[in-house]
């Protein structure tokens, strides 16, 4: 099965993993720029960037952490299988995980919902405000991404569990996303 | 006289007969695979994409030069009397937003990086052929958002966007601009991975990395810009869009926030940029002059690495644009010192362009007259550059003219000169007809005189002291700003000539040779116009790149 401008199977699949690992090299770019932003404000203002992170939820984030590295550790067990050609499991662990990045999103919903209550989310003025709205945007762009990756890993499994260069790159995409929060988590909760 | 009887067709087995509708090479070839709508817009074939965006980034290049013609009209008197001010704020901002990311951006690297690379490299297509239909689209789309904002009454901020003028104070359409220039940027990642990834995997059996033309090397340098800047343009552009629809910001100066921070991730992704828009040109023009002097090029594989530099230390440059806005001063001189660096692989590649002309058997046809403008022109962009990278000549000339002449001497001088250049040199190839060489001779010509009229007195205009952005100045400028307005008028006249002579070729071009010019290269061993296929065999290089035979000795010629 080798399309148009390809000479055998081997030059497709090692393609096709390329294009996905220059596509995350791009996704890391993208945050990068939301990483840079985070780096001028603790800069501009260390005192207060600490004083705000110590207002977030740092245990609900933590329990995020756990869902979303749990959830990562079943795509790699899938792309195990896959290799193994057992599609049934591959499938399966792919729900697993998509599972799990709903049930990470159900929590991060609820967190801004309590840091609404607290009126938290969008304080009127300071740098506090300022590392709200960090926070808001980078974390908003995150779960945007975790509900496109859960998206990908649920079609996979329900459509193509036997396709291994697929199930592969989606597997990378999402230890992609899994690692972004990997980094955003200390970034903003842990910063004190 | 041979009579002709009444509806006789014409003979598609003689090449001599003028009112040939169609060769044998053409019915073979992918523009005559499918004549349908349909065919075209739903093609996955690199060189109908290729069509494709060349009609678009043409039309774009109309859109933004008509906005240029009515801020030179503008600019005729002292007085503002053709734009109100606010109308002449918008028509700088839609001339600079359309022709950066609308034509420039995917100008030479869409069209004939499309078209060529593949060729170039023996093979069928580029590595992922729907996405690069996907970019072709994503890029329409990006277009009408665009026109939207034209007709909604444009934006007036510059093609900057600066806070907190684009976050807070600015009317019109700041949010859909923002939207536009954000759907065309994965256009542009789109495109540079597909090329990353192509060169990459897909080169013939015997293309290594040393016999790549250096056309494809520049493109791999400007890909790779393409996939690490442009992320950081979309995130930047979000968010001001979430500052001015939500007031969720990050930049707003009353909260603590620092405007600056906007122009550093700015310049982060639009100085590199610039080698973006420029690099793909000195890789056309790397082609047009081996291709002039049939010669090696000099110095192969420092005209490669200089792309590779370029792209590298243009990502370290970006402070030289914040000198005085408020950077540390120990900033401003490391950015400045990485400025200069930054011009020594743009100097390696003039000189081994030079070098490579020395004692070649040169053709003065219409690609190396663009060619050598654009080497001339290049320079002076180039060395004016180095004027504005130093700290204190750039406290007299920031934000003036001498900016605006120096960044048009390489975006229009350069870039524009390279894809008119690469239009006449591989027009053959992608239609299979000849053009009058004369005409293509004069409109080169017409671009250089008519580009350094309009540009030259800028630099003058700059150095008295004319700030950009405005459009009432004191009466003594006025006669800079005619001459100025004049050249103009010239660049338009000589951009519409090829509509006429080129289109007119289409139907009544003498059929091209499959190597028209002699030139040495994979894409000139295929038919002209090129199959759909590109290769019937998968070709086997085994001969180095440029492989023109060895030059003669002084003696030898007698």
């Amino acid at each position: 099965m080798v399309d148009q401008p390809y000479s055998t199977v081997l030059q497709q699949r090692e393609a096709a993993t390329m294009g996905m690992f220059v596509f995350l090299g791009t996704e890391i770019m993208l945050f990068g720029g939301m990483f840079a932003v985070a780096l001028g404000l603790r800069l501009t203002h260390p005192r207060e960037f600490v004083d705000s992170s110590m207002q977030l939820h740092v245990w609900i984030g933590a329990i995020n952490t756990a869902v979303l590295l749990t959830s990562s550790a079943a795509v790699a067990l899938a792309v195990h299988a896959v290799r193994a050609r057992q599609f049934r499991a591959t499938s399966v662990l792919f729900v697993i995980a998509a599972v799990l990045g709903v049930v990470f999103l159900g929590i991060k919903a609820f967190e801004y919902a309590t840091e609404y209550r607290e009126g938290l989310l969008l304080p009127p003025v300071g740098v506090q405000r300022l590392f709200m709205d960090l926070y808001l945007v980078s974390t908003g762009l995150h779960a945007l991404h975790v509900t496109v990756g859960a998206g990908l890993l649920a079609a996979v499994a329900a459509f193509a569990p036997q396709r291994a260069t697929l199930v592969e790159n989606t597997g990378l995409f999402w230890h992609l996303v899994d690692a972004i929060w990997v980094f955003l988590y200390p970034v903003l909760y842990l910063a004190r | 006289m041979t009579d002709v009887p009444i509806n006789k067709r014409a003979d598609p087995n003689d090449i001599r007969d003028r009112g040939l509708s169609e060769t044998p090479e053409e019915r073979a070839s992918y523009l005559r695979a499918g004549h349908t709508l349909r065919s075209w817009f739903l093609t996955t074939d690199h060189k109908r994409i290729a069509l494709l965006y060349l009609v678009s980034v043409t039309f774009f290049f109309f859109v933004g030069g008509i906005a240029a013609a009515l801020i030179r009209i503008d600019l005729l008197t002292p007085e503002g009397d053709l734009l109100s001010n606010e109308g002449y704020n918008r028509a700088f901002t839609l001339h600079g937003v359309i022709m950066v990311w609308f034509f420039l951006i995917p100008s030479i690297p869409n069209t004939f990086g499309n078209f060529l690379i593949p060729l170039m490299i023996g093979a069928k297509d580029l590595a992922f052929p729907r996405l690069n239909l996907l970019s072709w689209y994503i890029y329409v789309i990006g277009g009408l958002c665009t026109l939207f904002v034209l007709v909604a009454g444009g934006v007036d901020t510059g093609w900057t966007f600066y806070t907190p003028l684009s976050s807070m104070f600015a009317h019109g359409q700041v949010v859909m601009a923002a939207t536009a220039v954000f759907i065309v940027g994965f256009s542009s990642i789109l495109t540079g991975l597909n090329f990353i990834v192509t060169i990459h995997k897909l080169r013939c059996p015997g293309m290594t990395w040393g016999r790549l033309p250096l056309f494809v090397w520049s493109h791999y340098a400007t890909s790779l810009i393409l996939v690490l800047a442009t992320p950081v343009l979309s995130i930047t552009l979000a968010l001001i869009a979430a500052e001015r629809l939500f007031g969720v910001g990050v930049f707003d100066p009353k909260l603590g926030g620092d405007p600056l921070l906007y122009q550093h991730l700015f310049w982060f992704y639009s100085h590199p940029a610039v080698y973006i828009m420029v690099l793909p040109g000195l890789g056309v023009v790397s082609e047009l002059v081996t291709a002039a002097a049939r010669k090696r090029v000099f110095g192969y594989w420092f005209v490669a690495g200089s792309s590779l530099a370029i792209a590298a230390v243009g990502f370290l440059v970006w402070g030289h644009h914040m000198f005085v806005a408020g950077q540390s001063m120990y900033a401003s001189a490391v950015f400045s010192f990485l400025s200069l660096v930054v011009a020594v692989p743009s100097a390696v590649k003039v000189y081994n362009w030079t070098a490579t002309l020395y004692k070649g058997q040169i053709a003065i046809d219409p690609p190396f007259l663009f060619a050598a403008s654009f080497i001339g022109l290049f320079v002076f962009g180039g060395l004016t550059g180095l004027v504005l990278a130093m700290l204190a000549v750039d406290m007299h000339v920031h934000d003036t003219y001498f900016v605006i002449a120096h960044f048009h001497y390489i975006m229009v001088g350069g870039t524009v000169s390279a894809y008119f250049g690469a239009l006449h040199f591989w027009w053959p190839k992608m239609f299979g007809r000849t053009y009058p060489m004369v005409w293509g001779r004069i409109m080169a010509l017409l671009i250089y005189l008519g580009f350094n009229l309009t540009f030259f007195p800028q630099f003058i205009l700059g150095y008295l002291g004319m700030p950009r952005r405005y459009h009432v100045y004191p009466p003594e400028w006025q006669v800079w700003n005619v001459l100025s307005s004049t050249g103009a008028s010239i660049l338009g006249i000589a951009y519409l000539l090829p509509f006429v002579y080129l289109l007119w070729s289409l139907r009544y071009g003498p059929p091209a040779s499959a190597n028209p010019w002699g030139a040495a290269g994979l894409e000139w061993t295929v038919p002209s116009p090129p199959p759909k296929e590109n290769f019937v065999e998968t070709p086997v290089v085994d001969y180095p790149a440029y492989n023109y035979p060895m030059e003669m000795e002084e003696g030898a010629r007698g």
